[in-house]
């Protein structure tokens, strides 16, 4: 986008094709060009390829549990990379950090013996912090988020195994069944929640969809998702027109280490031990559920469901292939075709929108509004 | 507007064919492997794929259903001697069973291919357990559905905790004395241990184990993380512990994963039967080294045998209701492979059994 088209663009104008725009889209193709469109569409196909391949197993309660909690394992971190994702940043920190805050969790409350609580609590203090340096240096140094949560992914694995060796002499953490307050941790999360024909469904899973609901009612309904939206597409064109910039992203970051937090202690309180190598791999699902949902790599557009529906996709199809007996061997090779189809429906989709015809609804619009903004209060100067 | 109608039709469509096109395509490779791969699947299941020829003649018309579920990572050549018992014994004994396994060493995943595996309400549960606590969950609810579980190559501390008929496999703290004892023995004082897959606790009992005799022995061992799945990173990290500390003359692997890059260390520094090495578990490459001089001994636990005989156990308990072991585990090792013995034990090893 150049200078000259950004200054001749008031605000007027913006405000004035906006409504033009909702007036003629069609209720087919508002829908189609929904970020989570295409998410839900490969959730659906993906569901019935396996109802048909692995008939009763599949339907029956247990099938639908165990899809679901893996799933919700997916989820209770990648909701938080997509916001983060829309918001124009990385995290490959967030599969380490469910070992980290697991660790610390267990290592304050079987070796420092305090309640599993408050040992709890200051896993989460520690995670917080945690992000709010990975957001920092981002923000500070200018580096891609890439690099900087590298770094910082390759430091928590090497300090995880470093510590819990210190400690244990082994490379997990165990006994936090006998702390104080692990009942009630346990049931918060990892107990069932509800049982249906004998089958009980994780509580892992109210934990996922609850996020999915928070998540996306921030995103749509509150000027935080704005701002989201708005550091995304054009960091500095949101920062000129009064968006606290560098606040929403270490924000962002924080909200992942919470959400990482979150997903460790599920893992902590259902294995019972903490294990150094927990969530290592992982951060790539995330990313890859966000991008099945919808959202850009270049930040600035995507969704909070559709993230919630390519967790749908991951657990369905890593559960699914077990169940209809395949060869798991070709867990990857599946995972890598929906990965390029989904990314190339999409990016279909967000094309075929662009030009069908004049008015668009995606990418450039929150950068415009902002650019077009940003632009007007410096000429205003 | 028609226009635009009909591209929002044309979109959902290709859309939709091409997803569908995709899903079929790997469908197709999923009925393809039963028939081709006897290595790879024992076979398509009974509710899975559908009937291909090779199904109907496994099944032999027993319809016995077997779920097996390990940590087995499919890179670790560990594994595949053992997928091979099973698939021996499935094809002998006309049953069908089903392998599934974590794409990493992950357990929460692994705890839901059991849940999984109990889903499909199988007649016998094959399944390893390297991490208990982690597990326990979902063994209860497999042992809960009636399900006749044996537990294979760890999980000696817990297979009565979880209702298993019997145990099939080895007690690690006790190999893992074996072998500290032994390169006590052979003159090994500073021994460093390999471990290939940081977070399983039987690998952990394995160090400990010989760490205990080493340090009886008046010596004294320490462990070196490494990948399995990175074996020139492997290479490099023994290569450079072994430069940075000349005194140690012994290095304990834990597998076949970590012994090839300790071996190729040692041949690349030159010290190649000056510092002592041995390992836990065989391949081909390991017996060519003890045949030839330049690794001292293996210990094997013959995991042919843990994939082999629980298929037959819990065929002739779901036909017969036998039950074997008296509540007591089967051991299959260790046993020691050295230079007397390594050269008989080669060829079964090319066939892929030892």
């Amino acid at each position: 986008m150049t200078t000259t088209s950004a200054t001749t663009a008031t605000a007027a104008d913006v405000v004035s094709t906006t409504d033009e725009r909702l007036a003629r889209l069609s209720a087919r193709k508002r829908l189609l060009v929904r970020p989570e469109f295409g998410a839900l569409a490969g959730a659906v196909v993906v569901w019935l390829l396996f109802a048909w391949q692995a008939d009763s197993a599949w339907l029956s309660w247990q099938g639908t549990a165990t899809y679901l909690d893996r799933s919700a394992g997916y989820g209770l971190t990648a909701i938080a990379v997509a916001l983060l994702m829309i918001g124009g940043e990385f995290d490959l920190s967030a599969g380490v950090m469910t070992g980290t805050t697991g660790m610390f969790a267990a290592l304050f409350a079987v070796h420092s013996g305090l309640n599993l609580w408050l040992a709890m609590a200051l896993s989460l203090l520690i995670a917080l912090f945690l992000g709010f340096l990975n957001g920092l240096m981002v923000v500070r140094s200018g580096l891609p988020s890439f690099i900087v949560t590298l770094g910082t992914f390759f430091a928590l694995r090497g300090f995880n195994l470093w510590l819990t060796q210190q400690v244990t002499d082994k490379t997990q953490v165990t006994g936090i069944v006998d702390t104080g307050g692990h009942d009630i941790a346990r049931k918060v999360f990892a107990s069932n929640f509800v049982t249906i024909g004998g089958v009980g469904f994780r509580v892992s899973i109210l934990w996922f969809a609850g996020m999915v609901v928070v998540g996306a009612w921030v995103l749509m309904r509150t000027r935080v998702g704005n701002w989201i939206f708005a550091v995304g597409g054009n960091r500095d064109a949101a920062r000129m027109s009064g968006v606290p910039a560098n606040a929403t992203k270490i924000g962002l970051f924080m909200i992942v280490a919470a959400s990482g937090w979150v997903h460790g202690m599920v893992v902590l309180l259902q294995t019972n031990r903490s294990n150094v190598i927990e969530g290592v791999g992982q951060e790539f699902f995330f990313i890859i559920a966000a991008v099945l949902g919808g959202c850009l790599l270049t930040g600035g557009f995507g969704s909070v469901v559709g993230a919630g529906l390519g967790c749908l996709i991951l657990g369905m199809t890593q559960q699914g292939i077990p169940l209809a007996g395949w060869d798991n061997n070709l867990y990857f090779l599946f995972l890598g075709i929906i990965l390029l189809l989904a990314a190339f429906a999409n990016e279909w989709i967000r094309r075929w929108a662009r030009t069908a015809s004049r008015p668009t609804v995606d990418v450039p619009d929150t950068t415009e509004v902002a650019h077009a903004a940003a632009t007007r209060s410096t000429t205003d100067d | 507007m028609r226009s635009h109608r009909l591209r929002v039709v044309g979109a959902i469509l290709t859309v939709g064919a091409l997803v569908l096109t995709a899903c079929g395509g790997d469908d197709d490779d999923g009925e393809d492997s039963a028939p081709t791969g006897v290595d790879d699947t024992t076979s398509g299941s009974g509710s899975g794929t559908g009937g291909t020829g090779d199904t109907v003649d496994l099944t032999q018309g027993s319809d016995v259903t077997i779920e097996v579920v390990t940590h087995g990572q499919a890179s670790d050549p560990f594994w595949s001697v053992f997928k091979k018992g099973v698939d021996d014994a499935a094809k002998e004994l006309g049953v069908t069973a089903n392998y599934s396994a974590p794409d990493t060493f992950d357990m929460v995943a692994m705890a839901q291919l059991i849940d999984a595996a109990v889903a499909k309400e199988p007649d016998g549960l094959i399944v390893s357990v390297p991490d208990y606590p982690a597990l326990q969950d979902s063994l209860a609810a497999a042992a809960d559905a009636g399900i006749p579980i044996i537990t294979v190559n760890s999980g000696s501390d817990n297979y009565e905790e979880i209702g298993a008929i019997t145990h099939i496999g080895q007690d690690e703290t006790v190999a893992g004395r074996g072998a500290g004892a032994r390169m006590a023995e052979e003159g090994a004082t500073n021994v460093i241990c390999i471990n290939q897959e940081v977070g399983n606790a039987g690998l952990d009992a394995r160090c400990n184990g010989a760490k205990e005799a080493i340090e009886e022995a008046g010596g004294s061992l320490e462990v070196v993380q490494v990948d399995l799945n990175d074996a020139a990173g492997a290479q490099s990290t023994i290569e450079s512990t072994l430069q940075a500390d000349t005194e140690i003359n012994g290095v304990l692997a834990l597998g076949p994963t970590g012994a090839g890059p300790a071996l190729a260390a040692l041949n690349n520094l030159g010290r190649t039967g000056e510092v002592q090495l041995a390992t836990f578990d065989i391949n081909a490459e390991v017996i060519d080294a003890i045949a030839a001089g330049d690794m001292s001994f293996a210990v094997d636990q013959q995991q042919y045998l843990q994939g082999y005989l629980p298929i037959s156990f819990l065929k002739l308990n779901s036909t017969n209701l036998n039950t074997v072991g008296g509540g007591q585990p089967i051991l299959t090792g260790p046993g020691f492979v050295t230079a007397d013995n390594a050269e008989q034990i080669k060829e079964l090893a090319e066939a892929g059994t030892r």
